[in-house]
C-alpha cells in the first residue's frame, strides 16, 4: 500500500489558457473551443487526434457531452470530473493517470467554469436535499475563520496581520498587472486594499479572488513520446490529492491555523518529486490563494516557511517575483478570478510558460527545473487538496 | 388535587423602546419598552425554550399542548416540532390548541384537570405601525407541567364565564388584529369577570381580603386595569396567549408557601383560577425581563415583523429542508442529539457512524448536547451571506467534556464577540423557504448563571 506516483512517465506538450475575466460575450461552449483549439495547436495536433478527454467543471455543465458536443469529438471517452475548487486539477491528474497506464497515446485534461452568468456575488452551490442543519456560511467567511486563530497562535497583533494579508493580495496583483490574460491586470496600492469594504472577518473585498470565467487546457503523452510533439515538453514529477476526514469542523482539536490535507499532499509530492527541500527546489509556485489568509497558511503547509513565520517572510518579500521563492507569479487567484473547473489547469499554464522561458515580462531566471502547484477546495478543517511537481527535465 | 409541578418562562432578548416608535413616526411619546422575537424565532422555538427551562426537572409529560394566536404552520402540528426539540417519547401525545388568545388560559385549564400535562403558551404579537397593539404588545413563551404531588402551588377553584361580542379579531391572513371601540369592551368584559373572579371565591371558600397576589391578563387593557395592575406589560408588553402564563409565573416567583394566588384573564369571556402556594418559586422572571437589550432599532423592528422589505444581498435564496433527511435526523435537527463513540469517548456533532478519533464503525451512542454549554474557538462575521438580519455571525463553538460544533450566534453584537466566550444553545427558525420553516440550533452568549 503505497503512493508510488508515476514521475517522469507523462509529460505535457501543449496548453491553451484563455483570458480569464467577464466573458459576456462567450458562453461556456466557446471557452472550451478556445482552450482546447490553444492547445492542441500548441502540441501540433488536432482534436481528432486526441484519444480521451478530462473535464472539469463544478457546475458549467454536466456529463462527457459538455465537451464532445461543442469540439464535435468523434465517439471519444470524455469524464466530467467535479472536485470541488480542485476541479480542473483533477482532471488533469486522472488524463495523467490514463496516460501512463498504456490506455491512450494523447489524453487532454479541460477545465472551465463560467460563473459570471449567474447574476449572484461570490460563488454559489447546489446541495442534495438536505435536513438544513448544514453551515450556510459564504467561502470568503469560512476562510477567514483562518486570520484570527493564525494571529492568535503566533502572537501577530491585529494590524500586523492586516499588513500581512494585504500584502500578499498587493504582491499578487502586481504580479497580475504583467499578465495578458489575467482578469484584473493592474497593480492595486496597499491602501485600497487595505481600506476595502469587509466581506467577512477580517477579510476585505481585495483580500478575496475575483469571479472570472474562463478555460485552460492541456495535452498530455507518454514521456517518451513527448519530443515528437516538442522541443521543450513539461515532466510529470508528482500528483498528490488527499481529501481528509473533514475533522476540522467537529474535532477541537483542529486549530484553523493549517491545512492537513495540504501538508499531507505536499509531503506525498515531494516524496514522488524527490525533493526534500521545496523552497530550494522550485523555481516557482502557483498556490491556491482563494483568500490572502489562505496563501499565508499554505507557505507553512507546503514547506516554504518553518511554522509561525510565514508572515515574516511575507513581510520580507520572500515570495514576491524577485523574492527567493516566487508564489503564484502570473498573479494567482487573485488576479485571475476563480472558475473553478480552470483554475488547477492555469496554474498548470504558468509552470508551463515559466519552465520554458516564454513567461515574458514575468519571467524568473533562477534556473531551477521544477515548479509546483496546489489547489484546494473546501474550508479550513475539510477540504480536498492537490499538489503537482512539474518539470522542465528528466530525472537524471 | 392536581396543581403545578414546575414552570419557565422564556423572553426574547430584544427590547423595542417605546420612544423609538415615537421619534420615527412623530407619534406622541410613550414609556416603557415590549419584549420582540428576533428574525429567527417564532412562537414554536419560542416554546421550546420555555419548556426546556423546566426539562429534566421534573418527570417526563404525558403529554403536550402547545398554545399560540400566531401558529408558525397551519395543519401541521406545530407541537410536534417542541415534541421533537425536547426529545420526548415518540408515545407522547402532541396537541395545538391555536388561533385565539383564549387558548392559553385554554391549554393551562386542560392541563391542570390532566395532571402530567407540559402546556406551553407562546406568542408574538404585532400590529400595524404607529398602533397600539405594536407599542403594547409583546412577545415570549411559558410553560408549566401539571401534576398531583410535589406541586409548586395547587388548584384551589376555577370558573369561567363566556360571551359572544366582537372586542378584538383578526382574519386569517391578516398580520394585525383589529379592535372595537374601547368603552364597548370594557362594558361587556367588567361583568363577566367580575363574575367568575366571585364564582372562584366562592369555590375556594374564601374573600378577596384573602388574595395575597392578584394577576390579571386581559385582551383589553382598559378592562384589565379595573381588576388589577399588570407589572409586566410596561417591560414586555401584553404577550397575548402567553401572557396569563407569564403573569402567573411572575407571582408565584414573588408568593410565599401557604399564599393564595389568583389568576384573572379577561378574553372573550373571563377566567378566574385560585392557586395555594406550597413552595417558594422557582423562575427569576424579573431578572430575565431587566436582561434585554433595549438597543433594537425601530426600522430593525419593522424588517423582523415583515412592515418593511429591504433590499436582499445578491445571493441565492436559501433552499427548504426537505422532509425525508429531516425526518430521518429528527434527533439530531430538532433535538441536538450528537453520538458518542462507546470506544474512545469522542463525541460527535452531527452524529456519526466510524469516530473521527479511533475510527471505530459503528459504535455510538447518542447524546443530546442541546443544554451542555460550549466555548468559541474561533469565530467569524459573514456579510455576504443571506440572512433576514445581516450580518451572519458564525463561530466555532468547543462543548464543555467535548464535541465541537460550527453554528451561527444569535442574540449577540457582533463587535462584542470574542475567542472564549462563553455560549449556550438555542433552538431557532433559521429561515422559511418555499413555505417550509427551518428550524435548527444556534448558539447565543451564556446569559443565565454558570453553575
Amino acid at each position: 500500500m503505497a503512493s508510488n506516483g508515476i514521475r517522469d512517465r507523462v509529460a505535457i506538450v501543449g496548453m491553451g489558457c484563455t483570458p480569464f475575466g467577464e466573458h459576456w460575450d462567450k458562453g461556456v461552449d466557446d471557452l472550451l473551443v478556445d482552450a482546447a483549439q490553444e492547445a492542441v495547436a500548441s502540441a501540433g495536433v488536432t482534436v481528432g487526434d486526441v484519444d480521451a478527454f478530462w473535464l472539469g467543471t463544478m457546475a458549467s455543465g454536466m456529463s462527457g457531452l459538455t465537451l464532445s458536443r461543442p469540439l464535435k469529438i468523434d465517439y471519444k471517452p470524455v469524464s466530467r470530473l467535479e472536485n470541488f475548487c480542485a476541479t480542473g486539477s483533477e482532471a488533469f491528474r486522472n488524463a495523467c493517470y490514463a496516460v501512463a497506464s498504456g490506455a491512450f497515446d494523447i489524453a487532454m485534461a479541460i477545465g472551465v467554469e463560467k460563473l459570471k452568468d449567474s447574476g449572484f456575488s461570490g460563488l454559489t452551490g447546489t446541495r442534495p436535499p438536505d435536513d438544513g442543519t448544514g453551515a450556510s456560511l459564504t467561502a470568503p467567511a469560512m476562510f477567514s475563520l483562518l486570520a484570527p486563530a493564525y494571529a492568535n497562535k503566533y502572537g501577530v497583533d491585529e494590524a500586523e496581520m492586516k499588513d500581512v494579508l494585504t500584502r500578499i493580495a498587493w504582491k499578487n496583483h502586481k504580479n497580475g498587472a504583467l499578465n495578458p490574460r489575467a482578469q484584473f491586470k493592474k497593480e492595486v496600492p496597499k491602501d485600497t486594499i487595505c481600506n476595502s469594504p469587509l466581506v467577512a472577518g477580517p477579510l476585505g473585498i481585495f483580500d478575496c479572488s475575483g469571479v472570472s470565467d474562463g478555460s485552460a487546457a492541456a495535452v498530455i503523452v507518454r514521456a517518451e513520446d513527448a519530443h515528437r510533439y516538442t522541443d521543450h515538453p513539461i515532466y510529470v514529477k508528482a500528483l498528490a490529492f488527499a481529501a481528509g476526514p473533514a475533522a476540522g469542523p467537529i474535532d477541537p482539536d483542529y486549530d484553523y491555523t493549517t491545512f492537513t490535507e495540504v501538508v499531507r499532499s505536499a509531503e506525498d509530492a515531494y516524496r514522488q518529486a524527490g525533493i526534500d527541500d521545496p523552497r530550494a527546489a522550485l523555481a516557482m509556485a502557483e498556490v491556491h490563494d482563494c483568500f490572502t489568509p489562505t496563501e499565508l497558511v499554505l507557505m507553512e503547509d507546503l514547506g516554504f516557511a518553518q511554522r509561525g513565520m510565514a508572515w515574516k517572510e511575507v513581510l520580507a518579500g520572500t515570495f514576491d517575483l524577485e523574492g527567493d521563492l516566487a508564489v503564484n507569479p502570473d498573479g494567482g487567484l487573485k488576479s485571475f478570478g476563480h472558475p473553478i473547473g480552470a483554475s488547477g489547469l492555469r496554474m498548470l499554464f504558468e509552470c508551463w510558460l515559466q519552465l520554458r522561458g516564454e513567461a515574458g515580462p514575468r519571467q524568473i531566471g533562477n534556473g531551477k527545473k521544477m515548479a509546483l502547484t496546489h489547489n484546494l477546495g473546501g474550508a479550513p478543517g475539510e477540504c480536498v487538496s492537490f499538489v503537482s511537481v512539474v518539470g522542465s527535465e528528466p530525472s537524471a | 388535587m392536581s396543581g403545578i409541578v414546575a414552570y419557565g418562562a422564556y423572553l426574547p432578548y430584544h427590547r423595542l423602546d417605546r420612544r423609538r416608535i415615537a421619534e420615527a413616526l412623530g407619534t406622541p411619546p410613550a414609556k416603557g419598552t415590549r419584549a420582540v422575537a428576533s428574525y429567527d424565532e417564532d412562537t414554536t422555538s419560542m416554546a421550546v425554550e420555555a419548556a426546556r427551562r423546566i426539562a429534566g426537572q421534573t418527570a417526563a409529560p404525558h403529554q403536550l399542548l402547545f398554545a399560540t394566536a400566531a401558529p408558525a404552520y397551519l395543519d401541521k402540528t406545530n407541537a410536534a416540532a417542541v415534541h421533537a426539540a425536547l426529545g420526548l417519547d415518540t408515545a407522547v401525545p402532541a396537541y395545538d390548541m391555536v388561533g385565539s388568545v383564549r387558548s392559553g388560559i385554554g391549554a393551562l385549564r386542560s392541563a391542570l384537570a390532566q395532571p402530567g400535562t407540559l402546556a406551553v403558551l407562546s406568542d408574538i404579537r404585532t400590529g400595524l405601525p404607529s398602533s397600539s397593539d405594536e407599542a403594547n404588545g409583546g412577545d415570549g413563551a411559558v410553560a408549566f407541567l401539571t401534576g398531583d404531588t410535589d406541586t409548586v402551588a395547587d388548584l384551589v377553584a376555577s370558573a369561567s364565564s363566556t360571551a359572544e361580542f366582537l372586542d378584538r379579531w383578526r382574519l386569517p391572513h391578516e398580520p394585525t388584529s383589529r379592535q372595537w371601540e374601547e368603552r364597548f369592551g370594557e362594558h361587556a368584559y367588567v361583568p363577566l369577570a367580575e363574575a367568575a373572579l366571585t364564582d372562584a371565591l366562592k369555590q375556594a371558600g374564601i374573600t378577596a381580603d384573602d388574595v395575597d397576589h392578584l394577576v390579571v391578563a386581559a385582551t383589553h387593557a382598559r378592562a384589565g386595569r379595573r381588576f388589577g395592575i399588570d407589572e409586566l406589560s410596561p417591560v414586555i408588553g401584553n404577550c397575548g396567549t402567553a401572557h396569563p402564563g407569564l403573569v402567573l409565573a411572575d407571582a408565584l416567583d414573588r408568593a410565599q408557601p401557604g399564599q393564595t394566588v389568583v389568576l384573572l384573564t379577561l378574553a372573550d369571556g373571563a377566567d378566574a383560577m385560585v392557586f395555594k402556594v406550597n413552595k417558594p418559586g422557582t423562575g427569576d422572571l424579573r431578572a430575565e425581563m431587566a436582561q434585554g437589550s433595549d438597543a433594537l432599532p425601530y426600522a430593525t423592528f419593522l424588517t423582523w415583523r415583515g412592515h418593511l422589505h429591504r433590499e436582499p444581498p445578491r445571493r441565492p435564496d436559501p433552499e427548504r429542508p426537505a422532509a425525508p433527511p429531516s425526518a430521518r435526523r429528527e434527533d439530531w435537527k430538532f433535538g441536538f442529539t450528537g453520538s458518542r463513540c462507546e470506544a474512545c469517548g469522542t463525541r460527535h456533532l452531527p452524529p456519526q457512524r466510524v469516530c473521527v478519533k479511533c475510527r471505530t464503525v459503528d459504535q455510538m451512542a447518542p447524546e443530546r448536547l442541546a443544554d451542555v454549554p460550549a466555548t468559541i474557538a474561533t469565530f467569524t462575521v459573514d456579510r455576504l451571506a443571506f440572512s433576514l438580519s445581516p450580518p451572519v455571525v458564525a463561530a466555532v463553538v468547543d462543548f464543555d467534556g467535548g464535541g465541537r460544533f460550527q453554528c451561527e450566534l444569535t442574540d449577540v453584537d457582533p463587535a462584542s464577540v470574542t475567542i472564549g466566550d462563553r455560549v449556550e444553545m438555542t433552538f431557532r427558525r433559521l429561515f422559511t423557504a418555499d413555505g417550509v420553516h427551518n428550524y435548527f440550533w444556534k448558539a447565543r452568549p451564556l446569559r443565565t448563571k454558570e453553575q
